[in-house]
C-alpha cells in the first residue's frame, strides 16, 4: 500500500463486529452475509489493485427491503457502509473500509421491464452494461454508453461513476441516458427520481446522484433510455506523421460540422503494442493513429466519410483506410479495444490515468508528458478519446522494482496537474475515488469543495456512505453549516441601484 | 425600503448576497425578467438584477464550447453561434409570447435556472444536458465553481447539472459554460393529416423506434395548428409532424425511410426546410395558446401516455391540448379562473405518473397554487435539506418553487 491514507478505523465499531454480523444475518439470510476472511478476499479491492482492505463484513442483499433495513441499521448504529457493483472501478471507488459493511448489489441482476414503445428499459443495478444491450438488441436497440469494461461493469456502478465510453461525444454519458432511479437513502428511506418521463418536477437530484461515487445513496433500480441502432457504421483508419497533424484533423472534422460516433487517437507506443498483440493492420510507422467512426443512415455515412478522408489528406495523412465490411470495421477497433492488455504485455505493470483536456491542447500536453516521463524515468503510452478530449495515459512500471510504483504515481499526479493547468479536469470517466482524492485542491478551492461536501450533508449528515473517497479533507456537517457573517449596514455604495 | 441591485461584476453580486445572508434580507433573482410571470411569486423586499453581468467570455467553435456571463441575452448567444454555423442543440424555448412579453428576451442565466428545452429535447436533451460548468454564489454569499469546459468530466458532484431547473433558489449563477453543436445543414418534416391522438401516438412511436433519427415529434389536434397563424405552413385540421435534420442527402434518405415505414398510418407529405423551421418554433414556443387568456399547464409523462391523458381530461372539463416529445409533453390550456390542479394531477397519476407545472396563470392564482408538482414526503424533505445546505437563511428567491421554501 502506498501513499493514500484512509480514515482511521473506529475501534469501537470493530469491537462490535460479532454483534454487527449477527444483525446483518437477521436481515439477510443464508449466504447473503460473508464474514470469513478467506471469502471476503474477493471483495478486498477493485480494479485499482494496488490498494487492498478487508471489510468488516460483506452483505449481499436481494430485496430493496433488505437494503433499506441494512442501511437503517448502519445509520442508527454509526456503522460505515461501502456500496459495490461489479468492482471494476479504476479509482478505488469500491475499496472497502475495515470498520464498515461492504454492500454488494450483484444479486440485483434482473431486467425488470423493456418498454419498447417508450424506448426505456428498467433494470436492477447489478445488470451489466452490456447486459442491457443484450436484452434489447433482438429488436435492433442498444444502450449507448459503452465503457471499455462494459462486459463486466454494472449499470449501478455506471450511475455511481457517470461512465462514458468511446461514443460519448455524439451519444452522451450515463447522465444523458438515464431516465430514472430508485435509490435508498442512508436512513433507509426509499425515493424515486424521474421515470419514463423527462425532466424533474423539483431539483434535479438525478443529476446529483449520477456520478456521486456511492456517497449519496444506494441505487436499487435504474430506468435507461434505449436507442435504435444506427443503420450502418463504418470506420476510417488514418495514420499521421505526428500527433500535431492528427490533432488538427480532429479539429477540422468538428469545424466541418461533423460529429463522428467515435474518434480515437493512439500514439506510436500504443499503436505498436496493439499491433503486436492483435495484428489489426495498424500503420507501425505512423506517429499517431486516428480511428474515425461514422454511424447513421447509409447515405449520410458515405457522404461524411468522403469529407473526412479529404480533411485527413489536407492534414498530411500518411495512410487512410476505410472499412468496407463489418468484419474490417471490428478489426480496426480490435487494436484500440485491446490497447490496455496490449500495453500489459510490454510492461509488468501499468497505471491507467484519466484526465480530460481541451482538444486543442493535445500536442502541447503530449510534448510535456514526454518530458515528465524523462523526469520520472518511466515510459507512457497514450490512447485518447479525441472527440471529447479524454486522455488515457498508460504509465508503464514494474512493481517489483523498489520505488517504481511511487514514481508511477508521482508521474500520474503530474499528468493530472498538467491537465488542469491547460484548462482540463482530473478525471473524465474513471471517477475521483481514492486515486485522485488528494489532487482535488489542484482543481478546486476550499470553498468549492466545502459546497460539494454540503451536498453530501443533505443526503448523509453522519457521513457514513463510502467514507474516505472523493474529498481530501473531511469536515463535520455541523462545521460546514456554520456561517461567519459580519452584520452591518448596506456596504456597497458603488453598485448601481434603482 | 426596496432596492434593485444591478451589479456589473460577480464580486459585487457576491457582496450583495453576503449582505442579504447576514441581514436575512430575501432577494428576488432576475436576469431580464422575462420569466417573472412564471412560478410562484417570490416574497422578497429586494431584487438582484444580473442583466448587467453580461458578455461572452470565451467562444471556441472548433472546441464546441462557449463561456458567458449569466446576464448575457440568449438572443445574443444564439446569433453568435449561428454566425459560426452552430446552435444550442437543446433548442431553448422562448416563454415571452406565452407570458405576454416580447419574443427573444431572456438571459442565459434564466435558461439554466428554468432548465429550458424545446421540441428537440427528445433527441438532444435539455439545458441540463449541455451545461459543462458554472460559477455561482450560494445563499451563504460564497463563490464556488463546479464542472469545467470539457464534455467528459466526473470530478466531484455534478452541481452545474443539478442547478439547472432550480429557479434561482439554490445559488446565483454568474458564469456559465455550455456545449454547442454544429447546426444542421438543412431539415424537412414528415406530415400526416387527420389522425386522432391514439393513431398519432402509434405513428410517432413507430418513427421514434426506427433508425431515422427523428429530432422532434408533435401532434396538433384539429383547431390547434390554425392558431399558429402565418407559421402554420398553410395547415388546417389535425397534423402529426416528425422533424428530420442533418446533411441534405441524409434528410432525403431518412424521409424516404419514414415514408415507407409509415405507409400504413396515412399519406406522408413533406414540409420543406423554411416552413418546417417556422412551424417547429411556433410549436416549441406554445404559439397556439399564446393569444388566449387560458391557464396553461406543461405536463411531462411517458410518451405513450400523453394522448390518453389529454383525452381523459377532455372528457372531464373543457380544455384544449397538443402533444410534443412524441406524446411525452402535453401543453394543456384551460379556460376559466381555476387551474384545476387537483384534477390535472389526478389524471397524471391515472396515466402512470409524471409531473405538471402551471406555466401561465394570474399572480393571485399562482400565489395559492402548487405551481410545481408536489413531491412525496422523503423526497420533499431531501429537497428542503439541499436548499438548507445552499441557502441556510432562505434569502434566494424564497417561495418561488414551494411555499415557505
Amino acid at each position: 500500500m502506498t501513499g493514500i491514507a484512509m480514515p482511521r478505523p473506529d475501534a469501537d465499531v470493530i469491537a462490535r463486529r460479532a454483534e454487527i454480523v449477527r444483525a446483518m444475518r437477521a436481515i439477510v439470510p443464508g449466504e447473503g452475509v460473508v464474514d470469513a476472511d478467506v471469502e471476503m478476499r474477493a471483495y478486498e479491492t477493485d480494479a485499482l489493485t494496488a490498494y487492498r482492505q478487508l471489510p468488516l463484513v460483506v452483505v449481499l442483499p436481494e430485496t430493496v427491503e433488505q437494503v433499506a433495513t441494512v442501511m437503517r441499521y448502519c445509520h442508527d448504529n454509526g456503522v460505515k457502509l461501502v456500496p459495490r457493483g461489479a468492482g471494476t472501478s479504476l479509482s478505488g471507488g469500491a475499496l472497502p473500509v475495515g470498520d464498515g459493511v461492504l454492500l454488494s448489489m450483484m444479486k440485483f441482476n434482473r431486467v425488470l421491464d423493456i418498454d419498447w414503445a417508450n424506448r426505456a428499459a428498467v433494470v436492477q443495478p447489478g445488470v451489466t452494461n452490456l447486459g442491457i444491450t443484450r436484452a434489447v438488441e433482438g429488436r435492433g436497440f442498444y444502450y449507448a454508453p459503452d465503457p471499455s469494461s462494459q462486459i463486466a461493469c454494472s449499470i449501478g456502478g455506471n450511475i455511481a461513476e457517470n461512465s462514458g465510453g468511446v461514443h460519448s461525444l455524439k451519444y452522451g454519458l450515463t447522465t444523458n441516458n438515464v431516465l430514472g432511479l430508485e435509490m435508498v437513502l442512508v436512513t433507509g428511506e426509499v425515493i424515486r427520481l424521474g421515470g419514463k418521463h423527462l425532466d424533474s418536477e423539483g431539483y434535479d437530484l438525478l443529476a446529483l446522484a449520477t456520478g456521486s461515487e456511492g456517497l449519496l445513496g444506494v441505487v436499487t433500480e435504474v430506468t435507461v433510455r434505449i436507442l435504435q441502432k444506427p443503420e450502418t457504421a463504418r470506420a476510417a483508419l488514418i495514420g499521421f506523421p505526428s500527433s500535431e497533424e492528427g490533432g488538427q484533423c480532429v479539429a477540422d472534422i468538428i469545424a466541418a460540422g461533423i460529429i463522428p460516433g467515435g474518434m480515437e487517437m493512439m500514439d506510436e507506443l500504443a499503436i505498436n503494442a496493439a499491433e503486436d498483440f492483435v495484428h489489426a493492420g495498424y500503420p507501425r510507422e505512423a506517429g499517431a493513429l486516428l480511428i474515425v467512426e461514422l454511424d447513421g443512415p447509409e447515405a449520410e455515412v458515405d457522404h461524411l466519410l468522403a469529407a473526412v478522408e479529404a480533411i485527413a489528406r489536407r492534414n498530411n495523412a500518411g495512410s487512410v483506410r476505410v472499412s468496407t465490411s463489418e468484419e474490417e470495421r471490428l478489426r480496426f477497433w480490435a487494436g484500440r479495444k485491446a490497447a490496455f492488455p496490449a500495453v500489459g504485455r510490454i510492461s509488468p505493470d501499468y497505471l491507467c490515468m484519466d484526465g480530460t483536456i481541451p482538444r486543442k491542447a493535445l500536442p502541447q500536453v503530449l510534448t510535456r508528458m514526454r518530458e515528465l516521463g524523462e523526469k520520472h524515468g518511466l515510459r507512457c503510452a497514450n490512447v485518447f478519446h479525441a472527440g471529447d478530449g479524454n486522455l488515457h495515459p498508460l504509465i508503464l512500471y514494474d512493481a517489483n522494482k523498489p520505488g517504481e510504483l511511487a514514481a508511477a504515481e508521482a508521474f500520474g499526479a503530474d499528468i493530472l496537474r498538467l491537465c488542469v493547468e491547460v484548462g482540463g479536469v482530473l478525471t473524465g470517466e474513471h471517477g475521483v475515488g481514492i486515486e485522485k482524492r488528494d489532487l482535488m485542491p489542484e482543481m478546486f478551492t476550499e470553498e468549492d469543495l466545502k459546497q460539494q461536501q454540503r451536498v453530501k450533508c443533505a443526503f448523509d449528515p453522519k457521513q457514513l456512505l463510502n467514507p474516505g473517497k472523493v474529498f481530501p479533507v473531511l469536515h463535520r456537517c455541523a462545521e460546514l453549516g456554520r456561517m461567519h457573517v459580519h452584520k452591518g449596514q448596506l456596504p456597497f455604495p458603488d453598485i448601481p441601484r434603482f | 425600503m426596496s432596492d434593485r441591485f444591478m451589479p456589473e461584476t460577480a464580486e459585487d453580486a457576491r457582496e450583495i448576497v453576503r449582505w442579504a445572508a447576514a441581514e436575512h434580507e430575501p432577494l428576488e433573482i432576475v436576469g431580464r425578467g422575462s420569466k417573472r410571470a412564471l412560478g410562484r411569486p417570490v416574497q422578497a423586499g429586494h431584487r438582484l438584477d444580473l442583466s448587467r453581468l453580461a458578455g461572452v467570455e470565451m467562444y471556441e467553435p472548433a472546441e464546441l464550447v462557449l463561456t458567458v456571463l449569466a446576464g448575457t441575452p440568449i438572443a445574443e448567444v444564439e446569433r453568435l453561434v449561428a454566425d459560426n454555423g452552430q446552435e444550442l442543440a437543446f433548442d431553448p424555448m422562448d416563454y415571452g409570447p406565452l407570458l405576454g412579453g416580447a419574443a427573444g428576451d431572456g438571459t442565459i442565466g434564466g435558461v439554466i435556472a428554468a432548465n429550458l428545452s424545446g421540441s428537440k429535447r427528445l433527441k438532444h436533451g435539455a439545458a441540463r444536458d449541455h451545461i459543462l460548468g458554472l460559477e455561482a454564489i450560494s445563499g451563504r454569499g460564497e463563490k464556488f465553481k463546479s464542472g469545467g469546459r470539457v464534455v467528459k468530466n466526473v470530478t466531484g458532484y455534478d452541481l452545474p447539472r443539478a442547478l439547472c431547473g432550480s429557479w434561482g433558489t439554490l445559488a446565483v449563477a454568474t458564469r456559465i459554460t455550455l456545449k454547442v453543436l454544429p447546426r444542421a445543414e438543412t431539415e424537412a418534416s414528415v406530415l400526416l393529416r387527420g389522425l386522432d391522438g391514439a393513431a398519432a401516438t402509434a405513428a410517432m412511436t413507430a418513427a421514434l423506434g426506427s433508425s431515422a433519427e427523428v429530432s422532434a415529434a408533435a401532434h396538433l389536434p384539429a383547431g390547434v395548428v390554425e392558431c399558429c397563424g402565418e407559421d402554420a405552413a398553410g395547415l388546417a385540421g389535425a397534423a402529426t409532424l416528425l422533424r428530420l435534420e442533418g446533411f441534405g442527402p441524409s434528410v432525403d434518405y431518412r424521409f424516404e425511410t419514414l415514408r415507407r415505414l409509415l405507409a400504413d398510418h396515412g399519406a406522408v407529405e413533406r414540409i420543406e426546410a423554411e416552413a418546417s423551421r417556422r412551424l417547429w418554433s411556433a410549436i416549441r414556443d406554445v404559439k397556439p395558446f399564446a393569444a388566449s387568456n387560458d391557464m396553461v399547464w406543461r405536463v411531462s409523462l411517458a410518451p405513450t401516455a400523453g394522448a390518453g391523458f389529454a383525452e381523459d381530461l377532455a372528457s372531464r372539463m373543457g380544455c384544449s391540448s397538443y402533444l410534443d416529445w412524441s406524446g411525452g409533453l402535453v401543453w394543456l390550456a384551460l379556460p376559466g379562473d381555476d387551474p384545476q390542479a387537483h384534477e390535472v394531477r389526478a389524471a397524471i397519476a391515472r396515466a402512470g405518473g409524471g409531473h405538471a407545472t402551471l406555466m401561465r396563470a394570474p399572480e393571485p392564482v399562482r400565489a395559492v397554487s402548487d405551481v410545481f408538482q408536489p413531491q412525496p414526503g422523503p423526497l420533499a424533505a431531501l429537497a428542503a435539506r439541499l436548499k438548507e445546505q445552499f441557502d441556510p437563511h432562505g434569502v434566494l428567491n424564497p417561495g418561488r418553487m414551494v411555499a415557505g421554501g
